[in-house]
């Protein structure tokens, strides 16, 4: 299950869907899970009317999340030592995104071989709305 | 920063899963995950966010004694609050440094961190707010670090 270092180079990418068509019900059990319910995420009359933005948008964390889902899939459970992200553009509901990882480098310390990995989480318009890195242990 | 106190349980890791759609058995089915290499129920990486279910404080979470600054018959429960909208996630970032499994209890602490400025053509000022907090778990080894940086803006951001 876990990446082989000798068979991974620089350059190498590997993405998924990893959500399509944001529900606002989504959004709602994201704010139970994690237990942030700002109401910027799932109450569209404060939002609009309070706050002044075009409708609710998903939490940044959720984001994060489902971005994770394809970093996981792709490292393996359990292999992350480090996961780092910022957000770069708000997500909608009705937004479709894709998570990709390009490999930046494979190396060793302490006998601990790992990967280093540049992320990036597009929008169906192409616009990026997380960008960020992670290293991950592998074989 | 007051300390907090998070039991890992199974069933909010399940409802985690769920709610990033993401399925992977090691999240919710404990057989499968006793038989893979993590040997056991493991929480998906950004869980420890959900750590402010358990701050009594948390001013995100609606409270039975307290006016909400969500909609109930107007458009906010608080009149006169300021059309400023608030603090945004601006970076998130963790640092794993041992396995976590249901049946732990992590104790959290938060130090804050830098704060900055700089001016933005989509929101006005921006003030960032850095925090960063530990994670240990109960024999008091350091599992997690989180650094969280949050954004306060002048006006909402523009969507142009």
């Amino acid at each position: 299950m876990a990446l082989q270092a000798s068979a991974l180079k620089p350059g190498d990418t590997y993405s998924e869907r990893v959500v399509e068509n944001l529900s606002r019900t989504q959004i709602v059990q994201y704010a139970g899970a994690s237990g942030d319910y700002n109401p910027l995420h799932t109450d569209e009359v404060y939002t609009v009317q309070a706050a002044g933005y075009p409708s609710v948008f998903a939490h940044g964390m959720l984001t994060m999340g489902l971005t994770s889902k394809m970093l996981v899939n792709y490292v393996g459970a359990g292999r992350l030592t480090k996961f780092g992200v910022r957000f770069t553009n708000q997500v909608w509901p009705g937004d479709t995104l894709d998570a990709k990882a390009t490999v930046e480098a494979v190396r060793e310390e302490g006998g601990v071989k790992l990967v280093d990995l540049k992320l990036s989480t597009t929008n169906q318009d192409g616009k990026e709305v997380v960008s960020g890195n992670a290293t991950a242990r592998v074989d | 920063m007051a300390k907090i106190t998070f039991p890992v349980e199974a069933t909010h890791i399940m409802m985690f899963a769920r709610a990033i759609g993401d399925t992977n058995p090691v999240y919710h089915d404990a057989e499968a995950a006793k038989n893979s290499e993590v040997g056991g129920i493991i929480p998906p990486p950004s869980f420890a966010q959900a750590v402010a279910q358990f701050d009594p404080e948390y001013h995100l979470r609606p409270k039975p004694d307290q006016k909400w600054f969500g909609s109930a018959k107007g458009p906010s429960g608080i009149d006169g609050k300021p059309t400023s909208s608030g603090g945004l996630h601006a970076e998130q970032h963790y640092e794993y440094h041992l396995p976590v499994h249901p049946g732990d209890v992590l104790t959290a602490e938060t130090l804050p961190g830098k704060t900055w400025e700089r001016e933005s053509k989509r929101a006005g000022k921006l003030t960032f707010r850095e925090r960063v907090t530990e994670y240990r778990n109960q024999k008091g080894e350091l599992v997690i670090t989180a650094r969280g940086v949050g954004v306060t803006t002048e006006r909402p951001v523009d969507q142009g």
